[in-house]
């Protein structure tokens, strides 16, 4: 038997390897020892709102100040990993994948007053709370989110959530697991699957595509093969804001055979029936004149988004636009720096901002350090130099397995994180894979400020 | 996607498999790589014959890394939409071939150490 021939291994070679890994090591340390610089102030900043963007931007003032008193406010002792909601009504996450503690995200040194703010006064500088506290800032940044006005859709009640083939799965966690009980029954016996979207701004104009696309794609897999459709409705003329991308998905539609209303705003349901009542505009009749219609839809499965709004403690705070979304009552602010136009002290973030785009989790990682930047040059009195520029990404899920990384700005752009590597208008696996396993993980990193 | 550090990669692949599963298997890839090198200083040679029977394990390795990813993330082969996603699938396949080959050349290096090093004509 011949002596193959082969490699020989030394411990000295080992051990360089080791030496090697421990210095990588060593470097990853310094690194973070040299951001340590911290600027001492006595500033008092109240954050309204312990959300994405409130708790992001808490994590990420206590590493830049010291001293500062920073006080959230917010009632709610669950946080709630939104961009989930959509895997959890798809049957592929259950709830709890959405649910974590408030507190557990908050870094010691910032007060959490863990009761919803009741009133905001810009000009004596106060912010009330539900129990009458009253806490003084110098800085105040809003940013508690936006509410469901289920209630604008008549006949409809989100105890109805799960039952008779009804889904809304903005609603948080609970609901998205309801809807997920009302979708897959339609994906296993079929009929009319119904998708809906509302007329206002809403948080992440993704996800009403999403829903439809991964129940049409589980239906088309499932017990209703070939015994379903699908219709899309919604207000507006087009299937997303950026034309683009509108025109991709109009193209993977037809594709699919999923049916639009345009112009359709869901105005009603009766659930008995089964039927959804839409306003449309006037009919084509010269006789009837301008005007609206009602149309009338029949489902088996239907999803709801309802009209979204500012909360009703910044729409009497006085801080809204006055001549823009008055029927929703974003927060007035300068769509580069987020800061209040009447009120230099004040900052908006995330939902309740009132800026053409931007609810949605990918634009909180982006908006956050503009603040962050803007709020700690004033205290150290320079003018900040960051700006944002509208950015937003959605990984729109095309079906189970695939997605498109969908990354826009203001301006209507594509601006892809990874140009030339992953189209952004391709359906593509690892796009998928950012949305279902990344996406959390980079969320979560953000919200400790880290990313 | 701002910026991905190498926590946000740790965090991203106990998202993936869960914690507890994730730094299980992360042990058990250094127990093995480390057994592996133990084997290679103390045998101060590689063997072929070993290698060959590694180098058969390994489209074992690809496929079995393959299909557990997809089962981890809810994904089939019809999901490829693009080279991307080739390359993302084949970098998975690698990495399962490669680790199986460790896997069992380590094995059998455990199992047969004197009568391989008879075979070498050590």
């Amino acid at each position: 038997m011949s002596r193959y021939p082969g490699f020989n291994t030394s411990r000295r070679s080992l051990l360089k390897l080791a030496a090697a890994v421990g210095a990588t090591g060593t470097l990853g340390l310094a690194t973070q020892s040299q951001a340590a610089k911290r600027i001492a102030t006595r500033a008092r900043i109240v954050i309204v709102g312990a959300g994405a963007a409130g708790t992001t931007l808490a994590n990420r003032l206590v590493e830049r100040l010291e001293g500062a008193e920073i006080m959230l406010v917010d009632g709610r002792q669950d946080h709630y990993y939104q961009p989930g909601f959509s895997l959890i009504a798809a049957g592929l996450k259950t709830p709890e994948y959405s649910i974590t503690k408030t507190r557990d995200w908050l870094p010691s040194g910032v007060t959490l007053i863990a009761e919803p703010a009741a009133a905001i006064d810009p000009v004596a500088k106060t912010v009330s709370t539900a129990s009458n506290k009253t806490l003084e800032y110098d800085f105040l940044v809003v940013a508690p989110g936006l509410v469901l006005d289920h209630g604008a859709i008549e006949g409809f009640s989100l105890d109805m959530v799960g039952k008779n083939g009804i889904g809304a799965l903005y609603a948080g966690p609970e609901y998205a697991g309801r809807t997920w009980e009302a979708a897959s029954k339609f994906t296993e016996e079929g009929g009319v699957g119904l998708f809906t979207r509302p007329s206002t701004e809403m948080k992440c104009a993704g996800a009403p595509l999403k829903h439809t696309f991964l129940i049409d794609d589980i239906a088309s897999r499932s017990g209703a093969k070939g015994k379903y459709e699908a219709h899309y409705a919604c207000p507006q003329n087009v299937l997303f804001s950026v034309p683009i991308v509108s025109e991709k998905v109009r193209m993977l539609f037809n594709s699919r055979n999923i049916a639009t209303h345009y112009s359709h705003t869901l105005k009603a349901i009766d659930p008995g029936r089964k039927i959804a009542f839409f306003e449309t505009p006037a009919t084509t009749s010269p006789a009837v004149g301008s005007g609206t219609s009602i149309a009338e839809l029949p489902y088996d499965y239907i999803h709801i988004i309802p009209p979204q709004r500012a909360p009703e403690v910044i729409r009497q705070s006085g801080l809204s636009w006055a001549d823009k979304w008055t029927d929703q009552g974003w927060v007035e602010c300068d769509q580069k720096t987020l800061r209040h136009l009447r009120y230099p002290q004040i900052f908006a973030l995330g939902d309740v901002a009132g800026v053409p785009k931007g609810k949605t989790a990918a634009s909180v990682k982006w908006q956050v350090p503009v603040v962050e930047d803007h709020l700690v040059a004033t205290i150290e009195g320079r003018e900040g130099t960051e700006t944002y520029d509208g950015y937003t990404s959605c990984p729109l899920i095309t079906r189970v397995g695939q997605a498109m990384l969908v990354e826009f700005d203001y301006h209507n752009d594509l601006v892809p994180s990874f140009p030339g590597v992953i189209a952004p208008l391709e359906e593509l696996w690892i796009s998928w894979l950012m949305k279902e396993v990344a996406l959390k993980a980079t969320y979560s990193a953000m919200l400790r400020g880290k990313a | 996607m701002k910026e991905l550090t190498f926590g946000t990669l740790i965090a991203v692949f106990e998202e993936i498999f869960g914690h507890g599963l994730w730094w299980f298997m992360v042990a058990v890839a250094v127990a093995i790589t480390t057994l592996y090198l133990y084997v290679l200083i103390r045998d101060r040679s590689m063997s072929m014959r070993k290698f060959l029977w590694a180098q058969l394990s390994m489209p074992f390795g690809a496929i079995a890394s393959v299909l557990y990813v997809q089962t981890m993330t809810s994904s089939h082969f019809r999901d490829i939409g693009g080279p991307i996603d080739v390359i993302v699938l084949l970098g998975v396949a690698v990495m399962g071939a490669i680790g199986c080959a460790i896997l069992v050349y380590t094995i059998q290096s455990l199992l047969h150490e004197k009568s391989e090093q008879s075979l070498a004509g050590e």
